[in-house]
């Protein structure tokens, strides 16, 4: 079969989110992906739960099941248990994936099922029109909250790495640069591969992460994180991150002032958790790219070693077993 | 033999019924082996021939604290020589093992019964421990029953003092002296026993050894004794057994074997995805040890998370299954509701208890009807069938599983907490006899739409990823009948809503006619589902036997009715629908049938007994005119 094309991935359906809306970006991303990954629709299942997101399998040529609020890392488990051949992707958002599905979610993460699960994280309710979220701001006004939401909102690295996540990305919707690349990587990665990709809800949140996202400042606002390369940003590389031994905490330094040279910069171990739990909470600069990737066995791997893949016994067999009382004569 | 209070008994019931069967109730605390005792009395039963029916009887706490009144658990069997349908009304013989366990039973028990207790158990401790102000091995309060005191714990230590046992070890192994003793008592086998526990403690010489020791001095105790004409051992004649191959089986095995056996039917694989919940989780257990039958089992993080992987599974061309009870059921309704309107196969096993809300996890009810039947948002039909008893979930399962993939349709199939954990004497079938099930997957030929519906079962192709030819998207959106996209046309919505309906009601097509199980028509019909079969068909005989004009009908099929039904039952002049509830299937017949029903309901986790559901039938029935068939 000849190569695909990011548009043999789009269907027939008309794409029916809000005009301006990331998730338009988003989409051609992973079409994107699929294509230059070398997926196979009909080896590929898109599974979604409830929200704006999650009608991107609609949309995606590939098999795809729009399940209910929250559970589509269940039904995806189930996918990837009963056939472990196939590429499975989760689409969620904050809510559906942090709120009403945050326990699926950590079970997902911690069993390290083989699935690839973007997270569009837009900080906001967007389908039923713009209650706060679990990872809104404190202080975002919103109908539900008109004077300003006082709940501790969640980092979505954070708890990921907290659940065992074996792998973590960020990304951000207009990003399209990196973000194709970054999401074959986690196609490739064995195990859950979660990647949080800020998002822009043109109508109920807008513009709520300019101070990363904006392409004008994002040199300034972003660092790419890459295994093995220095942790530097900045125009001209010219910002590094240091630790900072007494605090246990990232600080952004400028290379050439108080003495700062590039061994003073920390260097990038995606193996290491505690340095991808710095990163994922880390806030000017945020961190982009693969932010922790570590082995480990798939969690359907380890379940299909542990037992017969194939029918051995036979009923008849299994019948004609136990305490038996013989009257054939 | 010598003739005790107790055999003369024996021997009066013989000459009354012309049949010989006895109710054993073994209680104690949690701790005592109890469940075992009763386990491994059941298995020399079946191998001396016997008919048999049983009841575990437990408290929810796993180890309550010893002694006490809630700790007490209890397993009864009726055996003997003759058809056996239930564990039996009352107890004609009781096997106590402290006080607590004497006097939470005696209510239970026949009037002259023996009550065999371990007298070292009744010191002024543990009559305290029991909340007894006075020892009722004296103060009258036996004076109806033939009471057998026996030192069990000493006699047991004595026994098995060559093997050198710490005391707490060697008082362990009274349950087996016990049991040595009740198998003397009935001239049952030990071999069963014996080989039980050299496979279980076949690492441990020391404890092996000692129990069987102590099973041997049991039984020694019974011939030894007989002389002093305490006890006497009965010999209970076999049963009238067909010549085929016998096996005993509870509700959760019989299951677990069904579900297998539907998957082989249909040569399709099975992912059963569950949560632990009573008294369903041995469900799981024994499906856990079946996976090399073509079963995958899978421990969700929650109920929820366990219907939706199931139903992953399903999508992914596995059929998926998942069980739980009323609490868990309520929690994967949503779920539910996506299977039905995806239109994919899935069997959803509801093990009732009772309820509501927690309610008493370890106690039967069939409460859970209403649930089954209407209990999702939207007009979300789903056909729900039920197991009438332990060795019948085999048959229902495979039933449910041809129904979820012959339709396309999530199924429910309902049994409760008596049936899953009581076990009874089995006929295993030929299954070679089993028609194959037959699925909805695509042919090699076949191509297009996955919404392409057979005409008949309504069932729309079940094709699954990998397949090129059916790369399809679907979810819990409406979507459009022919092309499967998101639809919210209002005639588009008004013809799935029908065709949900039409897919339900032509299951109706498939299924058996409704026969009468047992009785005549033209007087009082007993209708009943579920768990009470053993119990109306014992008293139906017993009202055919005394001259009443009585039918049974038990219904597996709930949703949708067998289409034969109204027909059969109108064929009665009064209809008696006796259950486990406050009248959920008298309700449904009475909107789905418009008859007129009389309820006889019980909900106090206990089954109905023969003696209830007699006594209410000798109310409503008439004498008969006609002969009546054994």
């Amino acid at each position: 079969m000849a190569d695909l094309s990011f548009k043999d991935f789009a269907t027939d359906q008309e794409v029916r989110w809000c005009p301006g809306c990331g998730d338009y970006s988003i989409l051609k991303g992973v079409q994107r992906a699929l294509a230059d990954g070398g997926s196979k629709p009909e080896n590929t299942v898109f599974v979604s739960g409830i929200g704006c997101s999650s009608r991107l399998p609609y949309y995606i040529n590939s098999y795809g099941f729009h399940t209910i609020h929250g559970r589509a890392p269940a039904f995806a488990t189930g996918v990837k248990l009963a056939n472990p051949e196939l590429e499975v992707w989760v689409i969620t958002g904050d809510g559906d994936g942090l709120s009403i599905g945050g326990n699926h979610l950590l079970h997902a993460l911690r069993r390290n099922v083989n699935l690839n699960v973007l997270l569009f994280n837009n900080e906001i309710y967007g389908l039923t029109k713009g209650q706060y979220s679990p990872t809104s701001r404190p202080g975002t006004v919103s109908p539900t909250s008109p004077d300003g939401s006082v709940d501790h909102p969640l980092s979505p690295g954070q708890f990921a790495i907290g659940a065992g996540a074996t792998f973590f990305a960020r990304s951000v919707d207009i990003d399209q640069k990196t973000m194709p690349g970054l999401l074959i990587e986690a196609k490739e990665h064995e195990g859950t591969a979660f990647v949080e990709i800020l998002q822009n809800c043109i109508v109920y949140n807008k513009d709520v992460f300019d101070d990363v996202a904006a392409k004008k400042t994002a040199v300034e606002t972003q660092i790419h994180v890459q295994h093995g390369q220095p942790l530097l940003y900045g125009k001209d590389n010219g910002k590094g991150l240091r630790l900072n031994p007494q605090s246990l905490s990232l600080e952004s330094v400028v290379l050439g002032e108080d003495g700062v040279t590039e061994d003073d910069i920390l260097v990038h171990d995606e193996t290491n958790p505690t340095l991808a739990l710095l990163l994922a909470n880390l806030h000017g600069p945020t961190a982009m790219g693969v932010i922790l990737r570590r082995k480990q066995a798939s969690f359907e791997s380890a379940y299909w070693d542990a037992r017969p893949t194939e029918r051995r016994k036979k009923v008849v067999e299994l019948l004609h077993t136990g305490n038996l009382l013989d009257r054939r004569k | 033999m010598r003739a005790s209070f107790f055999t003369q008994k024996i021997k009066v019931q013989q000459e009354h019924a012309g049949k010989i069967s006895h109710v054993v109730r073994f209680a104690g605390d949690s701790g005592d082996g109890i469940q075992l005792q009763g386990q491994q009395f059941t298995v020399a039963s079946a191998l001396a021939g016997h008919d048999l029916a049983t009841m575990p009887d437990f408290p929810a706490e796993i180890r309550a604290p010893a002694g006490t009144r809630y700790g007490v658990s209890a397993f009864q069997i009726q055996f003997g020589g003759d058809r056996i349908t239930t564990p039996g009304d009352e107890p004609d013989v009781l096997i106590a093992f402290n006080p607590a366990a004497l006097i939470v039973n005696l209510g239970h028990l026949a009037p002259h019964s023996m009550v065999l207790v371990d007298e070292s158990a009744f010191t002024e401790q543990r009559l305290k421990r029991a909340d007894l102000a006075s020892n009722p091995l004296e103060d009258g309060t036996l004076a109806n029953h033939e009471v057998v005191k026996i030192d069990i714990t000493h006699l047991t230590i004595e026994a098995v003092k060559p093997h050198g046992l710490g005391n707490k070890d060697a008082v362990r192994c009274k349950n087996f002296w016990a049991l040595g003793l009740i198998l003397w008592m009935f001239d049952q086998p030990r071999e069963p026993t014996q080989e039980w526990i050299k496979a279980k403690f076949a690492n441990n010489e020391q404890i092996r050894e000692a129990n069987l020791t102590a099973l041997n001095a049991g039984h020694a105790y019974g011939e030894n004794t007989e002389f002093s004409q305490v006890l006497a051992q009965e010999h209970i004649p076999e049963a009238p057994l067909d010549a085929v191959e016998y096996r005993t089986i509870t509700g959760a095995e019989s299951l677990a074997l069904g579900i297998v056996a539907a998957g082989e039917l249909a040569d399709t694989e099975l992912m059963f995805c569950s949560y632990p919940i009573t008294p369903a989780s041995s469900l799981l257990h024994h499906l856990t040890g079946l996976q090399d039958a073509g079963v995958g089992t899978f421990q969700a993080e929650d109920e929820i998370a366990a219907v939706c992987s199931a139903i992953g599974a399903s999508y992914a061309g596995k059929l998926g299954v998942t069980s739980s009870s009323g609490p868990g059921i309520a929690l994967k309704t949503e779920a539910l509701g996506l299977a039905v309107v995806t239109e994919l196969p899935l069997l959803v096993v509801n093990v009732q208890r009772a309820g509501p809300s927690t309610g008493m996890p370890t106690k039967t009810e069939q409460s859970d009807l209403y649930q089954a039947v209407y209990g999702r948002n939207g007009d979300t039909p789903l056909p729900v069938v039920a197991a009438r008893s332990p060795a019948d979930c085999f048959d229902t399962a495979i039933e449910a599983v041809s129904i979820a993939l012959r339709h396309m349709t999530p199924v429910i199939l309902l049994t409760d907490g008596y049936i899953a954990n009581a076990s009874e004497l089995w006929p295993i079938p030929d299954f070679d006899q089993y028609p194959t099930i037959d699925t909805c997957r695509p042919d090699e030929n076949a191509t297009g739409s996955v919404f392409q519906r057979n005409p008949q079962t309504h069932g729309r192709i079940w094709a699954s990823p990998g397949d090129e030819r059916f790369v399809y998207r679907v979810g819990g959106i409406e979507k459009d009948i022919v092309s499967g996209n998101i639809s919210y046309d209002a005639d588009n919505h008004q013809a799935m809503t029908d065709l949900r309906r039409a897919k339900v009601e032509s299951v109706a097509d498939f299924i058996p006619p409704q026969t009468l199980d047992q009785g005549l028509t033209g007087g009082l019909g007993v209708v009943a589902w579920g768990s009470t079969y053993g119990t109306v068909y014992q008293a139906v005989k017993d009202a055919l036997n005394s001259g009443l004009q009585v039918g049974h009908v038990h219904l597996r099929h709930i949703n949708p009715l067998a289409p034969n039904l109204g027909e059969l039952l109108a064929r009665f002049e009064t209809i008696l629908v006796p259950e486990l509830n406050n009248g959920q299937l008298a309700t449904l017949l009475r909107d789905r049938l418009n008859v007129k029903v009389e309820q006889l309901n019980k909900v106090s986790g206990q089954p109905l007994t023969v003696t209830e559901v007699r006594a209410e039938i000798q109310r409503l029935a008439s004498p008969h005119m006609q002969e009546v068939g054994s």
